[in-house]
């Protein structure tokens, strides 16, 4: 009875926040509207006991992406001021199709899936098993696209660091390491 | 595959968990194709990213309660989804660099 | 005899040179450095005819010899392209004549042409001309020869067109190109369809056999006739196009727009008898087995050289005059040719007099008939005119030119001991053997050659005086040095044992003069010039006479017989009105309205439908997502 209690609160935070996320007018708003998602999605983890899964969710989104965000908000926003929206007819159409698809799928789900399954062994997965299957090379363990994800999380901090830097080609960089002390307010104007 | 049990008291059906997850899903979509602004695009695709992590871990659980393929696909989308962002919000602050503000329809200039 | 080659590449590289260096050279460099080039390519002209004839003879005839000869395009098995060279008498003739003549007008055009626009210009397209005509009387086979026929077509065309802002002149390159162009065509399908049969182009391997290589050409036949005589008649409309027989002599007159030395070196002495090398190139077959095309050009040659001799005797034009003097002298030559009967000459047997003496003829002709030219370009030069009416007691203004002038004068008329007397008598002679008429025939043409001739030297050099508003004076030494070296080829030509070299087999003979007919063409000169005197003299009242007595023949004659208005008509009125008319019609209806219309609706297509290509991922992925439901949504409903 509890469970069904939180899950009908996590799922009503959800529904809620994630429309309210989408349609605020305001970023910083849509940002907090989406960390309120994210916090209940860690929720739902939990109660369908993957307690790994809870702790990647709060640390990674909660945590590290959702800074992310807001530092971006605040380098390119002005604090409070609203965001222009689309064209009424775009935002209209989106919505009938959001909304379409929505009971479409929703049909497929019910007409399906009509009958409720219950989780026979409700355990929790030790670290240790997931440790195990994350380096190890046997069927259903996950050595491989764990290194993959490492290389491409390493990229992308490449990446990022590349494009957000200010934007120096190369033979502006020899430029400025030439003639290093005299230019760089010149190109804070430039950019 | 786990037992079916039909409507035991105090259970939570896989259809409820899926249909959240929908919800978060068109919620996403909509902000994806209505919103003009680079950084509400990029919460509707985290929206998008977050509701498929949720399809994983109940189908995972519900279906397939021996295995975990499910949860690591949910580990992974969460992993790469942080790289996104960070590659996606680098990209943002040089648009709003160059053009001033992170208007999708601002930006046109690279069409040509 | 491996420097021939340099005999090709020389004009070629100062017509290179020259064309690209254009207008950075002066003047004087461009003019200095083609007639170089030319001395070097007429010194090593004559050094291989010396080679040439020097080598000994097999079996007592001149022996053909290919210093290069290179594969330049296989097609198919057997059938290929060559380039190369080929040394035989009339081609080392060819070359003496071409170098030496083009040699004079170069020399010539640093006085005629001094000061001129476009002066490097007029030089480098000497020398493309000059490598052209050597390309092609070089030939190893027939497909080259008509490689650089069509260049010497061209570089007519280019020379004719030199002063292109003159609107005539314009029209007369056209006219030259196009007619020679049309006649061209016959010529193209005649190489096609001899290759066809013969399964090569190389002349030695056509002719050098006994003529089983042509046998299924011979078999074959259509519409009466063989396949052979089909395109030896197509080959030789090609020759008559560019040789300007009757009736596609049309652009010749016209082309006289052209500068002078051009006229002398192409439209006198060099290209327009490629139409009688052609022929004498292919003489072994037209001789061989199809006797009845060479009948032909015989006939073909002789109305050419009367009705083209009548025309001159009216024109005032000085130029004119000299263009069918030169139409009519070609025909002497076709005539030549058409009238042998065998490839031999020996005393006993006169088969191949008539090719002989062609080939004499030629040779006598391009010097004298280049000399003429060059004479009138001297007076054109000096008194700025072309018109006979303005002119008149020249001799004592301009000595040199009228003293060589007279010189060719009595050589084309046939006066011995010049040059022109020995061939043409030559000419008479064989056509006296082939038929008395046709003997008749052109000893009556050699009269009228005569009388216009001279005609046109009283009414230049005596008559009234010169009382133009410019002081005639006589040319400088680069034009009058040209004039007295021709002068004195043509003086001392007959002389030349040219039997001894060019001869249809290459068998040497020893021209004997036939003394009743020698007798007969000198008495009918006389009379010619005797007239001439008679009416043109003196006064100028007796000049009167000739239009006054036959008004209706002498209009005719005057207008060319009508045969440009026949043209004219045939093309403009006809094809133009009847066929080319509905024809642009369809083309710019039909053809272009479908091809605007299928753009029309292209774009009118794109523009309806480029919206959807906006650039705008939203707008993708919205459509997207709707085909994605649309098909969810059908799969369900099925």
């Amino acid at each position: 009875m509890v469970q069904q209690i939180v899950f009908i609160i996590l799922a009503l935070v959800i529904a809620l926040c994630s429309v309210l996320a989408v349609t605020s007018k305001r970023v910083i708003r849509a940002a907090t509207y989406l960390l309120f998602v994210l916090l209940a999605t860690s929720g739902l983890f939990l109660m369908l006991n993957y307690h790994f899964l809870f702790a990647v969710q709060v640390m990674v989104y909660a945590g590290g992406i959702m800074v992310l965000f807001i530092m971006a908000i605040f380098l390119t926003h002005q604090p409070g001021k609203r965001v222009a929206t689309k064209s009424s007819w775009k935002v209209t159409s989106s919505a009938l199709l959001a909304v379409a698809g929505l009971v479409l799928c929703g049909v497929i789900i019910v007409r399906n899936l009509s009958c409720a399954f219950r989780v026979v062994t409700e355990h929790e997965i030790s670290m240790h098993t997931i440790g195990q299957a994350l380096l190890g090379t046997e069927k259903y363990q996950f050595l491989l696209p764990f290194e993959a994800i490492s290389l491409l999380l390493l990229a992308c901090i490449i990446g990022a660091i590349m494009i957000a830097r200010k934007d120096r080609g190369v033979k502006e960089i020899e430029k400025v390491e030439n003639e290093e002390t005299e230019n760089s307010e010149t190109w804070e104007k430039s950019l | 595959m786990g037992e079916i049990i039909v409507n035991t008291a105090g259970a939570i059906p896989l259809t409820a968990y899926l249909i959240v997850g929908l919800i978060m899903f068109f919620a996403g979509i909509y902000g994806f194709f209505a919103r003009k602004n680079l950084i509400m695009i990029l919460i509707s695709v985290e929206l998008v990213l977050n509701a498929v992590d949720i399809n994983f871990a109940a189908f995972n659980r519900y279906l397939f309660p021996d295995q975990m393929e499910g949860m690591f696909y949910a580990l992974f989308v969460i992993a790469i989804a942080a790289c996104e962002t960070a590659v996606a919000i680098a990209i943002i602050i040089n648009v709003y660099r160059k053009f001033g503000n992170t208007e999708v329809d601002n930006i046109q200039q690279m069409k040509e | 005899m491996e420097y021939t080659l340099l005999i090709l590449l020389l004009p070629m590289l100062s017509f290179l040179g020259i064309g690209l260096m254009g207008r950075k050279l002066s003047h004087r460099a461009a003019g200095i450095t083609g007639t170089l080039v030319l001395t070097v390519v007429t010194l090593l002209s004559y050094l291989t005819a010396l080679d040439y004839f020097t080598t000994q003879k097999v079996n007592g005839a001149w022996q053909a010899i290919q210093p290069y000869n290179i594969t330049w395009l296989n097609v198919g098995e057997r059938l290929h392209i060559d380039l190369g060279i080929l040394l035989d008498p009339i081609s080392v003739m060819m070359l003496v004549v071409i170098s030496t003549v083009s040699f004079m007008v170069h020399i010539y055009s640093l006085g005629y042409m001094k000061g001129e626009k476009g002066f490097q210009r007029y030089y480098s397209f000497l020398s493309l001309f000059t490598f052209s005509m050597m390309g092609l009387v070089l030939s190893t086979n027939i497909f080259q020869m008509y490689i650089f026929w069509e260049l010497v077509g061209v570089s007519s065309y280019l020379l004719i067109g030199f002063y292109y802002t003159k609107p005539e002149a314009v029209a007369a390159s056209k006219k030259a190109f196009i007619v020679t162009r049309f006649a061209d065509l016959f010529f193209l399908i005649g190489i096609l369809l001899l290759s066809f049969f013969t399964q090569t182009f190389d002349f030695e391997a056509i002719m050098g056999g006994d003529g089983s290589i042509l046998s299924s050409a011979l078999g074959t036949t259509f519409l009466g006739a063989s396949a052979l005589t089909w395109a030896m008649a197509l080959i030789f409309i090609g020759a008559a196009g560019k040789s300007a027989m009757f009736p596609l002599h049309i652009w010749l007159p016209d082309a006289m727009e052209g500068p002078t030395p051009v006229s002398a070196l192409i439209h006198a002495a060099t290209m327009v008898v490629a139409g009688v090398f052609l022929v004498a190139r292919l003489f072994p077959i037209y001789i061989g087995f199809t006797p009845e095309v060479l009948q032909g050009i015989a006939y073909v040659g002789a109305f050419t050289a009367l009705f083209s001799a009548i025309i001159a005797v009216v024109q005032t034009d000085i130029k004119r005059v000299l263009a069918f003097s030169t139409i009519s002298q070609i025909g002497f030559m076709m005539v030549a040719l058409g009238v042998s009967t065998s490839m031999k000459l020996t005393p006993e047997d006169h088969g191949g007099l008539g090719y002989m003496a062609s080939m004499f003829h030629l040779f006598t002709h391009a010097m004298f008939k280049s000399l003429l030219f060059l004479g009138a370009g001297s007076i054109i030069h000096a008194i700025h005119s072309n018109d006979m009416k303005d002119m008149g007691g020249l001799r004592k203004h301009m000595p040199i030119t009228h003293v060589t002038f007279l010189i060719a004068c009595l050589a084309i008329a046939g006066i011995p001991p010049l040059s022109g007397f020995v061939s043409k008598d030559e000419i008479v002679t064989a056509a006296y053997q082939f038929s008395t008429g046709m003997g008749i025939w052109m000893t009556v043409t050699a009269g009228f050659t005569a009388f216009y001739m001279f005609r046109l030297y009283f009414r230049i050099f005596w008559g009234k005086e010169y009382r133009g508003e410019v002081k005639p004076k006589e040319s400088p030494r680069s034009m009058t040095y040209p004039l007295i070296f021709l002068a004195l080829i043509t003086l001392l030509g007959g002389f030349i044992p040219f039997g001894q070299f060019v001869t249809a087999d290459g068998v040497p003979y020893t021209i004997q003069l036939n003394s009743t007919v020698a007798i007969i063409s000198v008495v009918v000169a006389l009379v010619g010039i005797g007239l001439a005197t008679l009416l043109y003299r003196k006064e100028e009242k007796r000049a009167s006479w000739l239009p006054s007595r036959s008004s209706g023949l002498y209009k005719a004659a005057y207008n060319r017989f009508y045969i440009d208005e026949a043209y004219l008509f045939v093309t403009k009125k006809i094809i133009f009105n009847n066929i080319s008319r509905p024809l642009a019609w369809f083309d710019r209806h039909v053809i272009d309205g479908a091809m605007n219309g299928l753009a029309w609706i292209t774009n009118r297509a794109s523009d309806a439908i480029k919206g959807f290509q906006s650039g705008s991922l939203q707008w993708y992925a919205w459509v997207f997502l709707l085909g994605t439901l649309l098909i969810t949504l059908f799969a369900i409903l099925l």
